[in-house]
């Protein structure tokens, strides 16, 4: 297909990936209009600051934004924002829009990402000062909500990443927290037991409260005072409520429109669904993973950037293909936490210390000889190495990585 | 008010005036190519990686131990390299010259 000016490439969804796209498709050569339309009406922001810096800030203070509003005009980037896309018909090649509009494309691409999953908890439709965090909008509620709370009791639903971010901000804002997590430790979907522990302590350490095996069960208001209730018969006062226990992918429109759609919405190394005009990226893409020889879906910043520039470059003409090895970052009061490769399926697990440097570890995972993934506390170069260790498939000297005497370097685990 | 310099790879020079934020923001908002500053400036992704001109040097001050870290399999890294998101904008820097690393 030759680029022209005629051409439209229409962008659902308007956060990482979306934007990406939409600046990689004119640095790939796009010469058509580009739509970007997302629901939330703010200029497009970054996400992963919403449960800890932004969380924490001043009420003046802006969001942090991911392109100044001068990028989109420059790059002819035409922003519809605070629109929602009701459907799009792929025969036909036309998005249509809550406003009555209809938009015809000759490329489609979706990056419509998640929301979170609220679960169907006896009495969550009535709770007050209950939120879930994945905007800007819902971040300056809880703000505000702990600003003007009296005694601050917040209880957090959910010990993944979110609901431990948040844990963490909230703390700093002067709440008095509680994590309640279903399974019998924290982040247990994503990380490993030792991992568990280690921010169990950290929570514990810096004054939140953390709570496993609970399973809420009812919220209720008793006299005035609301309380979450578990299924151990167990209560907790909760002046505030931040639900953080996943999220839903947003594929309905895909659904609906008849593209292939499993966990997530189905696409090829192209970043192409099963139908040749239509791509799809970001936490909302359900793709192969070449490293991991494995299909997954993965939520992250990461991602949603490297499979915009792929879908980009696709539509331009280029022969590329997606081939990224994840990786991750999650900030809690003053730890860094850098992951970088998938640990699922691990049979080995090696812990880094470093001598006379108390506040560094990182976790080696490994499948046989193979390493699959590092999980590196306040250690970046264990997770550079890391990543160019797994990149290469290097085998690597396990008990030389676990002899502290050594330094960490290439030359040391090789 | 501080003047900031930054060479692409394509060898364009572009100034910028700026008075608060970090370099990384400048030059985001500014679209310099090269520099993404996908993590939105915590040291986490190294997509903002400079050369700081040499005589510059002592006005910017050396990458830090976590900069050092990430950048360690660099091949582009020097020892005038930096991750531009940990450099904050302020007077100290006026007339610096940055020239993007990839």
């Amino acid at each position: 297909m030759s680029l022209t000016v005629e051409q439209t490439c229409i962008i659902i969804g308007a956060s990482h990936g979306g934007v990406s796209a939409a600046f990689a498709l004119r640095k790939e050569g796009w010469q058509g209009s580009i739509l970007l339309i997302d629901s939330d009406p703010c200029l497009p922001y970054h996400r992963p600051p919403l449960s800890k810096a932004y969380l924490t800030s001043s009420d003046n203070v802006q969001p942090q934004i991911i392109k100044p509003e001068a990028s989109y005009e420059k790059n002819n980037i035409t922003l519809k924002l605070g629109v929602l896309v009701t459907n799009f018909d792929k025969e036909n090649q036309v998005v249509s829009l809550n406003n009555g509009e209809a938009l015809n494309y000759d490329k489609l691409i979706i990056a419509t990402g998640a929301r979170p999953f609220i679960p169907p908890i006896t009495g969550i439709e009535q709770a007050k000062n209950l939120f879930a965090l994945r905007t800007q909008a819902d971040v300056e509620q809880i703000r505000e909500a702990v600003t003007h709370s009296k005694h601050k009791r917040v209880v957090i639903i959910g010990g993944g990443y979110i609901g431990l971010e948040t844990a963490a901000s909230i703390k700093k804002l002067g709440g008095e927290v509680t994590v309640l997590e279903r399974e019998s430790r924290l982040l247990a979907r994503v990380t490993s037991p030792e991992m568990s522990d280690y921010f169990k302590q950290l929570h514990i350490s810096n004054g939140v409260t953390i709570e496993t095996n609970q399973n809420v069960k009812s919220i209720q208001n008793i006299d005035g005072t609301q309380v979450v209730c578990c299924e151990n018969e167990q209560t907790f006062t909760a002046d505030i409520i931040i639900v953080g226990v996943g999220i839903r992918v947003n594929q309905e429109l895909a659904q609906q429109a008849g593209l292939t759609v499993e966990n997530g919405i189905t696409v090829n190394e192209q970043c192409q669904t099963s139908n040749e005009n239509i791509f799809a990226i970001g936490d909302c893409a359900y793709h192969h993973n070449k490293h991991y020889d494995r299909w997954l879906r993965l939520e992250s910043v990461q991602n949603a950037v490297d499979q915009a520039k792929i879908s980009a470059a696709v539509i331009c003409g280029k022969d590329v293909s997606y081939d990224a090895l994840p990786w991750f970052w999650s900030d809690q009061f003053d730890v860094k936490l850098q992951m970088v490769g998938l640990a699922t399926g691990y049979d080995d697990v090696i812990i880094r210390k470093e001598v006379e440097e108390a506040s560094k570890f990182s976790v080696w995972y490994f499948k046989g000889a193979e390493l699959l993934a590092v999980d590196a506390i306040n250690h970046a170069k264990a997770y550079v190495l890391g990543t160019k260790l797994i990149k290469n498939k290097t085998v690597i000297n396990k008990t030389q990585l676990a002899n502290e005497e050594l330094p960490l370097s290439i030359d040391n685990l090789t | 008010m501080a003047k900031i310099t930054f060479i692409t790879q394509d060898d364009e020079q572009i100034t910028l005036e700026a008075d608060s934020g970090s370099v990384m923001e400048l030059a985001v908002e500014n679209g310099i190519a090269g520099i993404d500053g996908d993590c939105g400036g915590v040291c986490s992704c190294a997509t903002c990686h400079v050369h700081v001109k040499p005589e510059h040097q002592a006005k910017v001050g050396e990458a830090s131990e976590i900069e050092q870290d990430m950048l360690e399999l660099d091949d582009e890294a020097n020892e005038y390299s930096r991750l531009c998101c940990q450099i904050e904008v302020s007077d100290d820097i006026d007339g610096v010259i940055f020239k993007v690393a990839h």
